[in-house]
């Protein structure tokens, strides 16, 4: 029998609407008990001290490049599964644009494997929606979702699914097996070389503009054709105010549509561009102001179901080329939720029960989490986060888990750490140092 | 004592005291340019590089000309076609230029920015000869020379930039030296090709040039690439022609002491008639001397520091 003891803690459970101080003792990989007594029943247990923290279920990311397989020199399972674990997460879905394309099992059910081994974090899968992101074929939808690695979530991230009638297909024929569509909200067309928003920023860097009409336009028509196919919609990291706009109607009008925000769209402005550091780059780009408000309201209220990392990694040499011919993409999984606690709890926008429901329950209502998200019951599987609110530190680019280190929070001070994540009752973090011995499969 | 010029890549870096000293040090240099005086040993031992990634035979001539003049070495470094165009290996490059003891950087490339990157690499100044759409800060300066000496100011004056905005490092530069230096700039361009959002540019945007030009002390022409109507951003070069280009029936609209400019080269026919260039009130030639002189003073001021202190020793 394996005992964990998450002592003293402050329990936020969205999924249960708890909000109290309690132990959770965890017992072979399950929640065996919470509350103010469990400690004295299980004498033997390992203690992990929770005091002055809170205690989440471990978070999800519907929006990670973990590169691997092809992309091993910027990150790979390993080194991505240890960003996640040391940002809370216990569940991370890796996108399909890999090197060969997420297109068949047999490289869906490679990655799941090589997450089980390095045995840090649960990999959720993604397949594409058409075959090696082409935007003609699609993926053989039925038999991935009938296979060993259960695929319900399909997207080309990074390329958009530019044409109506292939996207039209993929969500009428999504519909036989209740499989969730992402599609990147972008029309490519108006986006030919775009290199930064468009607006008053990039008129006076001479950069190429990426109009938010792209974004609108793309999402317009992905509404319209989610709602006459009764298809399930997810829209990855929207960065307009008429994007959420357009997600606040469709949900009135009973379209199955849910949505993400990245962290970096939640902070971070186009003015950020203005020294051509690369690292600043990143598909959708960074807008204004005016959005940014506008998508920590739509998060605050619900419009915005999830924030999702869009982890992103790219290697140095990469980015040091000039803006142009630098790749898009931002790290994301050890800085996501801390930023949320600072910007948004932290300063009383928004409660601390709303913040971790985007992280847990808010992604749990796109896709199928997989005991991912609580609620923290008996019963439940123990995928928790412990995490230090009070805990004020700096990010240090060079201290990141991930092989690549283009964070743009480099410098930044954040409030708030994870402290322990749990994996099915195993510490994968431990006093902020992930726990690297590989368990017994 | 204007505070000491470290690089010169966009006019917003620059203080009106630094750009006053690059103008009147320009002013001192122009009867070299003109070839009335001889070259001066200036700069004699200091090693320029011109990098130029994106192809530009008259801006690297002027440069290569202003450096001579003042007696400096000039290496090019041509990569066109290469894969430094690419950007892949500009910093690769840019050691390997600091390995071979250059003493300032001339860099003119497709990339918007790449300047700033560069600059933040190497110890050695950058001059931005020209990046993208981004800004070509010596056109701007030389044309406000070129402002300067023939109307005595560049205060007040009322200069009308016409044509192809968005795509134009010129303009960019242009707008942000000539409001510093208290011009009024009316912008008339196709809605197609002006930056969105110039409200923040404090200049006036126009539609139709035939209203503006009474009151133009200043006509800058903008070039315009025929390729863009490919794109849409104007239906021919036949509309665009009789529609936003100059030519002699439109220049009698503008006042007979007024200047007629133009960065080059020309797209005659497109943006610009042959009869128009004739015209007298047209400076087109003046600009290309006075880029000399301008150059020069901006290599002699980013050199300036240390060329002093070996005057010294």
């Amino acid at each position: 029998m394996n005992e964990l003891l998450i002592s003293g803690g402050r329990v936020l459970d969205p999924a249960s609407g708890t909000d109290r101080v309690a132990d959770v003792l965890v017992r072979d990989g399950v929640v065996a008990a919470v509350g103010p007594d469990v400690a004295a029943a299980s004498p033997g247990a390992d203690v992990l001290d929770a005091r002055g923290c809170w205690v989440t279920p471990g978070l999800i990311d519907l929006h990670t490049h973990l590169r691997e397989p092809g992309g091993e020199g910027a990150e790979d399972v390993a080194t991505g599964s240890a960003a996640a674990a040391a940002g809370g997460y216990t569940a991370v879905s890796p996108m399909a644009n890999t090197d060969p394309v997420a297109d068949t099992a047999v490289v869906i059910e490679l990655v799941l494997r090589r997450g089980r081994e390095v045995g840090l974090v649960d990999l959720l899968p993604v397949a594409s929606i058409t075959r090696g992101l082409g935007g003609v074929e699609l993926t053989p939808m039925g038999e991935l979702a009938r296979s060993d690695a259960r695929v319900d979530f399909f997207s080309d991230d990074g390329i958009p699914l530019g044409d109506s009638l292939v996207m039209r297909r993929a969500l009428q024929y999504a519909t036989a097996f209740d499989v969730v569509v992402c599609n990147h909200s972008e029309d490519p067309v108006l986006t030919a070389d775009a290199q930064m928003n468009e607006g008053a920023m990039s008129s006076v860097l001479g950069l190429p503009g990426w109009p938010r009409e792209a974004e609108e336009i793309m999402l317009a028509r992905d509404l319209i054709l989610a709602h006459g196919a009764g298809a399930r919609l997810h829209v990855p990291h929207l960065t307009t105010a008429g994007g959420v706009e357009l997600v606040r109607r469709a949900k009135q009008a009973g379209t199955r549509v849910t949505a993400e925000v990245t962290p970096h769209h939640l902070l971070l402005e186009d003015v950020e561009v203005a020294a051509y550091d690369a690292v600043m780059k990143v598909n959708p780009p960074l807008r204004t102001a005016a959005d940014v408000a506008v998508l920590r309201a739509a998060l605050i209220d619900g419009t915005i179901d999830a924030v999702a990392t869009d982890h992103a990694p790219h290697g140095r040499e990469a980015k040091r080329q000039p803006w142009e011919h630098a790749p898009c993409g931002m790290l994301g999984l050890e800085t996501a939720f801390p930023i949320v606690h600072t910007e948004l709890v932290r300063t009383g926008r928004m409660d601390a029960l709303t913040a971790v429901a985007r992280f847990t329950t808010g992604p749990a209502t796109v896709r199928n989490t997989r005991g991912h998200g609580g609620p923290i019951v008996p019963g439940s599987p123990a995928n928790l986060q412990v995490f230090d609110p009070e805990l004020t530190w700096t990010v240090d680019r060079a201290l990141l888990r991930s092989r690549a280190d283009n964070t743009p929070f480099h410098g930044r001070t954040l409030v708030g750490r994870a402290r322990h994540t749990v994996l099915h009752g195993r510490p994968t973090l431990r006093d902020g140092a992930v726990v690297t011995e590989v368990p017994n499969v | 004592m204007s505070a000491p010029l470290t690089d010169l890549i966009a006019i917003r870096d620059l203080t009106r005291d630094q750009v006053d000293d690059l103008l009147d040090t320009a002013r001192e240099m122009l009867p070299i340019a003109r070839r009335e005086r001889a070259s001066v040993p200036t700069l004699r031992g200091r090693i320029v590089c011109n990098l130029f990634l994106e192809d530009s035979t008259r801006t690297r001539l002027s440069f290569d000309l202003a450096a001579k003049r003042l007696s400096a070495d000039v290496v090019d470094f041509t990569a066109e076609g290469t894969s430094v165009t690419k950007g892949e290996s500009l910093l690769d490059t840019a050691e390997t230029l600091m390995a071979l003891g250059v003493d300032l950087i001339v860099l003119r490339t497709s990339s918007a920015g790449a300047p700033v990157q560069l600059a933040r690499e190497v110890e050695v100044p950058v001059l931005n000869a020209g990046d993208g759409w981004h800004q070509h800060p010596t056109q701007a300066l030389l044309d406000a020379l070129t402002i300067r000496e023939r109307c005595g100011t560049v205060e007040g004056a009322r200069v009308t930039i016409v044509g192809d905005v968005l795509h134009s490092r010129v303009a960019r530069s242009e707008v942000e030296l000539l409001r510093m230096l208290g011009a009024h700039v009316t912008l008339v361009a196709p809605p197609t090709l002006l930056p969105p959002d110039v409200g923040g540019w404090g200049v006036t945007v126009a539609s139709d040039i035939d209203a503006v030009l009474p009151d133009t002390d200043v006509l800058y022409v903008l070039r315009v690439q025929r390729e863009r109507m490919h794109r849409a951003f104007f239906p021919s070069t036949r509309e665009y022609a009789s529609v936003w280009g100059i030519g002699a029936d439109r220049l009698r609209r503008l006042p007979a002491d007024a200047l007629l400019m133009h960065p080059g080269p020309v797209n005659r026919g497109v943006e610009l008639t042959s009869e128009a260039m004739e015209d007298p009130r047209s400076v087109i030639t003046e600009q290309v001397t006075n880029g000399i002189a301008v150059r020069m003073a901006c290599l002699y001021r980013l050199l300036s520091a240390t060329t002093r202190a070996e005057v010294a020793s």
